[in-house]
């Protein structure tokens, strides 16, 4: 009975710790078996601790060029889908025009459609283009469904932004490209950074558009998805490990910052 | 760009100003002067057009026709930053990113005022707001607040500072303190304030002039004594405190004083304070102000002096509220009519259902043309426009 009340009290508690060891428990795993020394070509089965694949892990051949390939083609997707999506958000809201309604719905459009149905109809216009499958075609197309998130993230923050701060900006002598880097942008920038952190996971880890367009240029995704039919590396769980370790860093020194900040406008 | 601010000084005028959005007209077109140096408020219930015009002033609304001349010069097309002029918005607007400091010297800096440190010190100290310098707006109360959206402004040395509602969202208490800071500062710095405000008293307790605007025009313009003792309709008679209207017909005109019959009584008025035609036969609304008004019981009625305008009537409603009583009472000339008592000597009979008579000094009471409504302005808005 008490056992039972004991619980109950902290059910929440609980729950929360499930939850959160449901969302871990695949990350510990990556990196937990980036120690392992696998018997065979495949890394399912723990043997001993190694850290053999931390030392090398470009030791794979190709993996490290389709790393490069993947954060360079994220990071121009970024920069175009950010660029882009926060030109097209501030339309969306700021100005009335002829088929905003319409707009406003298509945006969407990338989200809703399934992407091997976006992917395969992607190919089929590149192809009767005519253009060369590869580095292009791949960040036009991660531009392309990066961009309704970015206009969405954004577009929340800039309906949320008080018009007469621009206003206010206007009347203390701001002419209106001051403004914009002044007062706009500043404020519109926690959306902004949003939107392009998203489409930067987005674009890195994309497999289906990128695997139908990619012609013969591999990404990372694709490479690990190629490289599990013949036996999965260690290194993977290394890149994969860091990549992690370094998303929690950011969060984290973002989270300082913000807090110091906070504390240091204190009275 | 204006950046030599102070010497040309200068009344504000708009000329033949209005403002259409499609069908619909916010300002008709307007002549107003706002002479140079005053405190100058427009008063009206949300939607009459004040901060359409208010805005017209800063530039932040391009006029439908008309100009807008800031002294001898012609302002119509310039843009706001180009306005040697600046605004207190409603809810301040101040940027929440940057700290009080930095919203303070974003006019200066703008301008490309070098050194800012000086000017901003200075202007903080006279808020009262020193040690906030380094914190965000959202730290500051609303008192503050407001504090540091004036201080943004003024420092600029504008030569008109316009203020739009700027105690709106402050309780009452804190508005009280903040319209005597405001004239203080006016006083202080002697630059032109133009005032929007959907509050009378607050209008009365601070500006010099104020101009009462329904409907996209101004009703009446004039000091607030004026405006208070001579409405000239019955809008501003209803917006600005409370007034008593009552129908009447003339019986005896074109003399110095009107003699007009209400409900079966008689009551005189100064010709001089009749808006309308004062020809016999005509119809009229006589106003008087309920504290204007004395109150004796019926069974007194005799130590009521002569040549004094009464009415009777039966009281209906009585509210004690300290320094005085407000009773409504009905008669045959009309009800609902108020009347405010000091609280001197208070007679006890003077309770709902008592038969009481009226009578104030005939020259207290004003006429106004029977053709408006007997309502209009009663009706105030208390949410801002």
């Amino acid at each position: 009975m008490v056992l039972l009340r004991w619980i109950r009290r902290r059910l929440v508690v609980f729950a929360g710790l499930l939850t959160l060891a449901y969302l871990i428990l695949p990350n510990v795993i990556v990196m937990v078996f980036s120690f392992n020394d696998p018997a065979g070509r495949f890394n399912y089965a723990w043997r001993e601790f190694s850290t053999a694949a931390w030392r090398d892990p470009c030791g794979v051949a190709d993996m490290c060029g389709s790393l490069s390939l993947s954060l360079q083609i994220a990071t121009w997707a970024t920069i175009g889908a950010t660029v882009l999506g926060t030109m097209i958000a501030f339309a969306l809201v700021r100005y009335r025009f002829r088929a905003r309604g319409a707009i406003n719905s298509l945006i969407f459009l990338p989200m809703a459609m399934p992407e091997v149905v976006m992917a395969a109809s992607l190919l089929t216009l590149f192809l009767n283009l005519g253009a060369q499958l590869g580095f292009w075609t791949v960040l036009i197309a991660h531009i392309m469904f990066c961009l309704s998130f970015v206009v969405t993230a954004v577009k929340a923050r800039v309906m949320s932004m008080d018009p007469r701060l621009e206003e206010a900006a206007r009347d203390l002598y701001a002419g209106p490209v001051q403004t914009f880097l002044r007062v706009t942008l500043p404020i519109a920038a926690p959306g902004i950074a949003a939107g392009a952190l998203l489409a930067f996971a987005l674009s890195f880890d994309d497999f289906i558009i990128t695997n139908f367009n990619a012609g013969s240029t591999v990404t990372f995704p694709m490479f690990v998805w190629g490289s599990a039919q013949r036996g999965t590396p260690v290194q993977i769980n290394v890149i994969g490990t860091a990549m992690f370790a370094i998303a929690v860093l950011v969060v984290v020194v973002g989270q300082l910052l913000a807090r110091r900040r906070n504390r240091a406008a204190q009275p | 760009m204006t950046t030599d601010t102070k010497s040309t000084g200068g009344d504000v005028r708009l000329t033949g100003i209005s403002k259409t959005y499609g069908s619909f007209t916010a300002v008709h077109p307007l002549e107003l002067t706002i002479p140079q140096g005053s405190f100058f408020a427009l008063l009206g219930a949300s939607g009459c057009g004040k901060t359409t015009t208010l805005r017209m002033i800063a530039g932040l609304e391009d006029p439908t026709t008309g100009t807008v001349h800031l002294g001898e010069r012609d302002v119509t097309d310039l843009p706001p930053y180009k306005r040697p002029v600046n605004t207190v918005f409603q809810s301040y607007a101040l940027f929440p990113h940057l700290s009080i400091y930095e919203n303070v010297a974003f006019g200066l800096r703008r301008r490309g005022v070098k050194s800012v440190k000086k000017q901003v010190g200075d202007m903080l100290e006279l808020v009262q707001l020193g040690d906030r310098a380094q914190q965000r707006p959202h730290q500051l109360s609303g008192g503050q607040q407001q504090r540091v959206a004036v201080a943004r402004a003024l420092i600029n040395h504008p030569q008109v500072l316009l203020l739009d509602e700027p105690l709106g969202a402050l309780d009452l208490k804190l508005r009280r303190q903040m319209q005597l800071e405001l004239k203080r500062i006016q006083t202080e710095v002697g630059i032109t304030f133009v005032h929007v405000t959907h509050d009378q008293e607050e209008a009365m307790t601070m500006a010099d002039q104020v101009a009462v605007m329904n409907g996209g025009r101004v009703e009446q313009l004039g000091a607030p004594a004026d405006l208070y003792e001579n409405p000239q309709t019955t809008f501003v008679a209803n917006f600005l405190g409370t007034s008593n209207l009552i129908p009447a017909e003339i019986v005896e005109g074109a003399s110095e004083d009107l003699v007009v019959s209400a409900g079966g009584g008689k009551l005189r008025l100064p010709a001089g304070r009749c808006q309308a035609s004062t020809a016999a036969g005509g119809r009229l609304l006589v106003g008087v102000r309920p504290e204007k008004i004395s109150l004796v019981h019926a069974d007194d009625a005799g130590t009521i002096p002569d040549g004094r305008n009464r009415l009777t009537g039966t009281i209906t409603a009585s509210s004690f509220i300290g320094v005085s009583t407000q009773y409504v009472v009905d008669g045959p000339a009309g009800s609902g009519l108020q009347v405010y008592e000091q609280n001197v000597e208070r007679d006890s009979r003077l309770a709902p259902g008592a038969e009481v008579v009226l009578h104030w000094n005939p020259a207290h009471t004003f006429g106004l043309g029977a053709d408006q409504a007997i309502d209009a302005g009663t009706q105030k808005v208390e949410d801002a426009a």
